[in-house]
């Protein structure tokens, strides 16, 4: 794959308190493509992506999108630089409604005529919103929930999406159609997506890179395909 | 009949201000999680302010723009200046905090201004307008329910129709993901606070003339009556707050008209009881979202 890197990371050591939870990860995203981190419960993989978004500060390492470094960033100017980072939960807003939350995802952009045309697009790829736009968020399903999360995101138009287990308590069609849908964005709009999942088979099935961490450290970043054929690798790391 | 009548409108006249009071408790409720027992101080203080200029400058309408001005000033003062830097780990932090900034300001008022009731002018007549041989209404009861009218639907417009306002609910519902979307907590925070401490303002501007006057103390039995009217509507809720603020009122009246103006502040108190016993969560308290 020759494209540019979009997200290097380098030496990225963060944590809670006295003790990091992540040691020294190194990892590159190229633009475009769809990288999966998986591993144990309590690898570090939440911890990965709330250290790339600034939600915890890190303690040591560079953070580089599109070359340009992100640590010392504050959260809230992170979206201006076109990262968007949807929560483990998927953070919807359940008190306001389905369009105020979708809206919320694109206040912050100056081109609002672009904004008013992203949250049309978002209604279109996701037609079950379209239909419930005055609910409010702790109405919908769990598969609306994830769409409403996924497309909040989207309306930021952003270059590199951080997904934070999007398979988490949804029926194996909704994960399904998830995975095809981030597939089908990555080809049509060239977004690149990092996305942290416990569903092994699901997330290497989407990816095109497979990141395996245990213990705080990745210890195997490579082609999806061959993680999924090394039977191996999956049985020392994956357990499958 | 024509005392009901009398009694009614007062209620309804004193009840919209403690409606506008109670609406900036919950704004600032549903904000930062803070009761802000210093708004009735906060409130004072703006009004003092306005004292000075209106008799420096002979003019009533100056004063009561400087009034809310200096609300709107003093609330992002007090968020930042004061309650940022205070650990909210424990709520009862910030109520602590909150009643030192009351000694703090009624204290500074009282140096700078005295300890005694100062007169506090009111800009429309306060007689009341006979309306069939009844007494019904002055100009001023008027302009405290225009005034109070126009504050409300502002506010309700502000939250439910502008940008500013969904990232004012966004912010105070879910910080973390709000800023995650691009918004300026803090700064919502602040205004949050600085638009509770500009109704407060008016609301004490609107109250001083049919009370003793100017008085560094001088809200403090609004500020219960406010405090209570917003647990009647349930903290949480604002149209809550405007309906227990005239509710309140009500009850405030017809027991001072019937029973004696001494048991008025006993009643609140004891409605605050019978409702946080009853209905802890207010009249008015929102269905409990579902979790997930």
């Amino acid at each position: 794959m020759s494209a540019p890197d979009l997200l290097v990371v380098r030496g990225l050591v963060a944590g809670y308190g006295a003790a990091p939870v992540l040691q020294a990860i190194d990892l590159t995203v190229p633009a475009g493509t769809i990288a999966a981190v998986v591993g144990a419960n309590g690898a570090g993989k939440t911890t990965l992506l709330r250290a790339l978004s600034g939600m915890i500060r890190p303690a040591a390492g560079q953070v580089l999108l599109a070359g340009d470094e992100l640590r010392g960033t504050p959260v809230e100017q992170l979206v201006r630089r076109g990262l968007a980072h949807v929560p483990e939960g998927r953070g919807v807003i359940s008190e306001l409604t389905v369009d105020e939350n979708l809206r919320l995802g694109g206040l912050w952009r100056r081109d609002r005529a672009d904004a008013g045309r992203a949250l049309d697009e978002v209604y279109q790829l996701f037609e079950p919103l379209a239909r419930r736009r005055r609910h409010l968020g702790h109405q919908l399903s769990g598969g609306e929930r994830q769409m409403l999360a996924l497309g909040r995101a989207l309306v930021g138009r952003p270059r590199l999406l951080l997904l934070d287990e999007p398979s988490l308590g949804l029926a194996p069609r909704v994960v399904a159609r998830t995975m095809a849908l981030l597939r089908q964005l990555r080809d049509s709009t060239g977004l690149t997506v990092l996305l942290v999942e416990q569903n092994v088979r699901s997330a290497l099935a989407v990816a095109d890179q497979g990141v395996v961490m245990s213990l705080g450290r990745v210890v195997i970043a490579a082609p999806a395909v061959q993680l999924r054929d090394d039977v191996d690798l999956r049985h020392a790391y994956l357990g499958f | 009949m024509d005392r009901f009548v009398f009694l009614t409108v007062d209620g309804l006249s004193r009840g919209a201000v403690y409606a506008a009071f109670a609406l900036a408790l919950v704004l600032i409720w549903r904000a930062a999680r803070v009761v802000n027992f210093a708004q009735g101080a906060m409130a004072v203080a703006a009004a003092y302010v306005a004292y000075t200029v209106s008799t420096t400058t002979g003019s009533y309408w100056l004063g009561f723009v400087v009034a809310i001005v200096a609300g709107l000033l003093l609330g992002a003062l007090v968020d930042r200046v004061v309650m940022r830097h205070v650990d909210h780990a424990s709520p009862l932090n910030p109520v602590i905090v909150a009643l030192g900034l009351v000694l703090l300001i009624q204290a500074v008022l009282g140096m700078v201004y005295g300890n005694e009731f100062r007169p506090a002018e009111a800009p429309f007549s306060r007689s009341a307008l006979t309306v069939g041989g009844v007494a019904v209404l002055s100009p001023y009861d008027l302009f405290v329910f225009a005034t109070i009218g126009v504050v409300v639907s502002g506010l309700a417009w502000l939250f439910a129709r502008t940008p500013v306002g969904l990232r004012m609910r966004a912010a105070a519902f879910a910080p973390e993901v709000s800023r995650l979307l691009g918004v300026n907590v803090g700064g919502m925070l602040t205004l949050g606070w600085a638009l509770a401490s500009g109704v407060g303002a008016l609301a004490a501007m609107l109250v001083m003339p049919t009370e003793l006057g100017l008085h560094p103390h001088a809200m403090d039995l609004v500020f219960v009556s406010a405090f209570t009217a917003a647990v009647v509507g349930g903290l949480d809720s604002p149209p809550g707050a405007v309906v227990g603020g005239l509710v309140v009122g009500l009850l405030l009246s017809y027991v001072s008209g019937y029973a004696g103006s001494d048991l008025t502040p006993l009643a609140v108190l004891v409605l605050l009881l019978a409702v946080l016993l009853v209905r802890p969560g207010g009249l008015f308290a929102p269905v409990a979202a579902r979790r997930v």
